[in-house]
C-alpha cells in the first residue's frame, strides 16, 4: 500500500479548482455541506485504501488547527 | 398494560410487570449456608451461567431479588451465536421452537416503498442454527428457569434478595433477605448477574463509566394478525416519523415490535399516551391497521462498563458490567457470550486444572467483547442520531448516494448486528506455525458445517476438542478426538473446506466453541503445550 500523495499528482489543476467552486454556485451552506460530504464519499470510495483515507483526514484536520503538518 | 398480570416495584421504584409468578422460595433452616457458587440475579444471564456451570457437575445457589419471571418491553433478538450457546445448554430446541426466524434486514428511506439496502445476517448457509430469532426474553427465561429447575445441582431461590457483600480473601460472605428475616451465605465464588443497575455493584463501591445518549424512543409491542414476512425493517426519515428513524421486528404470538426514534426535548408522559402512540403506530401500519396493545413504553440509554469484570472472588456478567444501546441486539448477546466465557473457565479452576489466573482471561476477553460492541453501538447512534450538522450531512450523503450507487449502501449503520466476537490477541492463544488458506484462525470461534448425522458445533460440546481430518497421533483424558475422516458416511467437503482441514491437520477447540490452535503437522507434544495455555497454566 502507498501512503497519502502530497507530491503534485494532478494535471488541469485550474479547472478542477474551478470545477470544485462552481457546483457549489447558488447553494446554501447546508446544501454545500452536504455535497461535499457525498463528493468525500464518493472519492473515498474510489481511493479504496482505509489508511490513506485516514492520514489525508489527519493531514487535513491538523492544518486546520495550524498544527505542524504530518502530511510529508 | 398489556399482558401483564400484576405489578411490582423495581430498585428505582418503577413498576415491573409480571409474566410468571414462580414464588418465593423457602427461607433456608439455618442462618448461615455455605455454597461454592453463588449467583446474583435470575434473569436470561444469571439462569444461563447457573445452567453451564450446573451441567458442568457444580453446586450452584441462584439468588433473585424478585419471586417472578418480569414481562415487559425487553430483549427480542437473539443471535446465531445466542442460540449456538443455547444448544450447548440443552435449551436450543425449547427456545427456537417458540421464536421467530429471520436472517434477512432491509432499510427504507424517507417515501420510497423499495429497501436501499438488504443485508443477511448468515452469508455463510447450511449451518443448524439461523443468524436471529425473535423472541420476547421472559420466554427464553421461562425456558432457561425450567431447564435449571431440573437439575439437582441447581438451587434456583426466587424472592430471595441479596442485600449486603463482603469481600474475603478466599470467598464472599453474602447477606439474603426473605420475607421471613435474613440469612448469610458464605460462597466461594459469586457471579453478579444483576442487571444493569447491579446492586452487587453498588454495594462493593465499583465503578461503571460511560456515556448517555440524548435521544428517546418509543417502544409500541403491538399484537396483530397478518402475514408479513420476518424481516428487520429499518426506516431513516420516513413520512410517518419525520426526521426520525423507526423499526419493525416480529416476535411470536403475532406480536410486534414498534421502535419510534422521538428526538431528545419531548413530554415523555405524553408520548407514551396511547393516542400518541396509536398515531405512530397508524403512520407505519397505515390509517386501517388492526391492532391490539401489548406493552408502551420510552426508553433512552447509555453505552458504559466496569474497568474490570474480575473484582477478586466477585465476578460481573451481562448488563452489570456492561451496557450498550439497543441497535444491534448487543446486550443480552453480549451477557450471553460472557457466561459462555466464564462457564468453562471457572469450572476448570473449581476442579483444580487451572488457576484462578484463568479468570483473569475472562476479565480480558469479556472485555474485548464488551468494547467490540460498545463501539458498533455507539457507531450506531451516532448514524442515527448525528450530533452535529456536518456529521448529520454525512449520514444524509450516504442515504442519497445509496438508492442509485451501491458503493454507499454498506456504509449505512441501522445497527451492526450481534455476531460472535474474536480474541485474536488473547493469551491463550497459540499463534500459527503452518501456512492456512482461510480457515478458521486461533482466537475465532468455531463455525457450524453439517456433517452425516447432525451438526459440527453440536459434535463439539462443551468441552475440549481435538477436530481433525485422520490424524489419531494424541491420546488425552481432558480433550476428546472429533476425527471427520473417521465418520465415514459424512460428506466431508463443507467442515473440511470451513476449517482449511487437509488429511493429518488438527485444531484444538476450547469448551466455549472458540479455536485455541491449529496445526498442518500436530504432534502430541505440541497438543499438550497448547492446551497448557488454553488452560491458563505456565508454559
Amino acid at each position: 500500500m502507498s501512503g497519502l500523495v502530497v507530491e503534485p499528482n494532478l494535471t488541469h489543476v485550474d479547472d478542477v479548482y474551478q470545477w470544485l467552486v462552481e457546483a457549489h454556485a447558488g447553494r446554501s451552506e447546508s446544501e454545500s455541506m452536504r455535497l461535499n460530504a457525498r463528493l468525500i464519499l464518493l472519492l473515498a470510495n474510489h481511493i479504496g485504501e482505509p489508511q490513506v483515507i485516514r492520514q489525508a483526514i489527519t493531514c487535513a484536520a491538523s492544518i486546520a488547527e495550524e498544527r505542524t503538518s504530518p502530511c510529508t | 398494560m398489556g399482558a401483564a398480570a400484576g405489578l411490582t416495584r423495581g430498585v428505582d421504584g418503577s413498576p415491573i410487570p409480571v409474566w410468571r409468578g414462580v414464588g418465593e422460595a423457602p427461607h433456608p433452616a439455618t442462618d448461615r449456608e455455605r455454597a461454592t457458587v453463588a449467583i446474583v440475579g435470575g434473569g436470561p444471564i444469571g439462569l444461563a451461567m447457573a445452567l453451564d456451570l450446573g451441567r458442568r457437575g457444580h453446586r450452584v445457589l441462584l439468588l433473585n431479588r424478585l419471586d417472578f419471571i418480569s414481562a415487559g418491553s425487553k430483549a427480542i433478538c437473539f443471535a446465531k451465536r445466542s442460540l449456538d450457546i443455547f444448544d450447548r445448554l440443552g435449551v436450543g430446541d425449547a427456545i427456537m421452537g417458540k421464536g421467530v426466524s429471520w436472517n434477512v434486514g432491509k432499510v427504507f428511506w424517507r417515501d420510497g416503498d423499495a429497501p436501499i439496502h438488504q443485508f443477511d445476517m448468515l452469508p455463510v448457509k447450511e449451518q443448524k442454527r439461523p443468524g436471529f430469532i425473535n423472541i420476547q426474553q421472559y420466554h427464553v427465561e421461562e425456558r432457561l428457569y425450567e431447564a435449571a429447575s431440573g437439575l439437582d445441582k441447581i438451587d434456583l431461590r426466587f424472592g430471595h434478595e441479596v442485600i449486603a457483600v463482603e469481600p474475603r480473601s478466599d470467598g464472599v460472605a453474602l447477606t439474603v433477605r426473605t420475607s421471613n428475616g435474613e440469612y448469610a451465605v458464605d460462597a466461594d465464588w459469586v457471579i453478579a448477574c444483576d442487571g444493569c443497575r447491579s446492586p452487587v455493584r453498588t454495594m462493593l463501591g465499583l465503578d461503571f463509566e460511560g456515556r448517555v445518549f440524548e435521544d428517546n424512543f418509543l417502544i409500541a409491542d403491538i399484537r396483530m394478525q397478518g402475514e408479513r414476512p420476518s424481516e428487520r425493517w429499518f426506516w431513516f426519515d420516513p413520512p410517518f416519523n419525520r426526521g426520525q428513524s423507526a423499526l419493525m421486528h416480529k416476535q411470536p404470538d403475532n406480536v410486534w415490535r414498534l421502535d419510534f426514534q422521538l428526538g431528545w426535548n419531548i413530554d415523555r408522559d405524553a408520548a407514551v399516551a396511547p393516542e400518541n402512540v396509536e398515531r405512530y403506530v397508524r403512520g407505519m401500519l397505515g390509517p386501517e391497521a388492526a391492532f391490539e396493545p401489548e406493552w408502551y413504553s420510552i426508553y433512552t440509554f447509555q453505552c458504559r462498563r466496569m474497568e474490570h469484570f474480575v473484582h477478586g472472588r466477585v465476578m460481573f456478567a451481562g448488563d452489570s458490567a456492561h451496557l450498550v444501546s439497543p441497535f444491534g441486539a448487543r446486550g443480552c448477546n453480549g451477557g450471553i457470550a460472557d457466561i459462555d466465557n466464564l462457564g468453562w473457565k471457572l469450572d476448570l479452576v473449581l476442579r483444580g486444572e487451572a488457576g484462578e489466573h484463568l479468570l483473569a482471561t475472562y476479565d480480558y476477553e469479556a472485555i474485548v467483547t464488551a468494547d467490540e460492541n460498545i463501539l458498533n453501538s455507539t457507531r450506531s447512534t451516532d448514524f442515527m442520531t448525528p450530533k452535529s450538522e456536518v456529521s448529520r450531512a454525512l449520514r444524509d450523503a450516504v442515504l442519497e448516494l445509496a438508492r442509485d450507487y451501491p458503493f454507499a449502501r454498506p456504509f449505512i449503520n441501522s445497527g451492526r448486528l450481534s455476531t460472535a466476537v474474536s480474541y485474536p490477541s488473547s493469551p491463550l492463544n497459540t499463534p500459527d506455525i503452518d501456512r492456512w488458506e482461510g480457515g478458521i484462525a486461533p482466537g475465532s470461534p468455531a463455525l457450524d458445517a453439517p456433517l452425516a448425522a447432525g451438526w459440527l458445533l453440536d459434535r463439539l460440546g462443551g468441552r475440549f476438542v481435538i477436530l481433525t481430518d485422520g490424524w489419531t497421533g494424541v491420546e488425552r483424558t481432558d480433550a476428546e478426538v472429533v476425527d471427520l475422516a473417521a465418520m465415514k458416511t459424512a460428506p466431508l467437503e463443507l467442515p473440511c473446506q470451513r476449517y482449511d482441514l487437509l488429511p493429518g491437520s488438527a485444531y484444538l477447540i476450547r469448551p466455549d466453541q472458540y479455536v485455541a490452535a491449529r496445526w498442518r503437522e500436530p504432534t502430541p507434544e505440541r497438543v499438550a503445550q497448547a492446551m497448557r495455555r488454553a488452560k491458563g497454566l505456565p508454559s
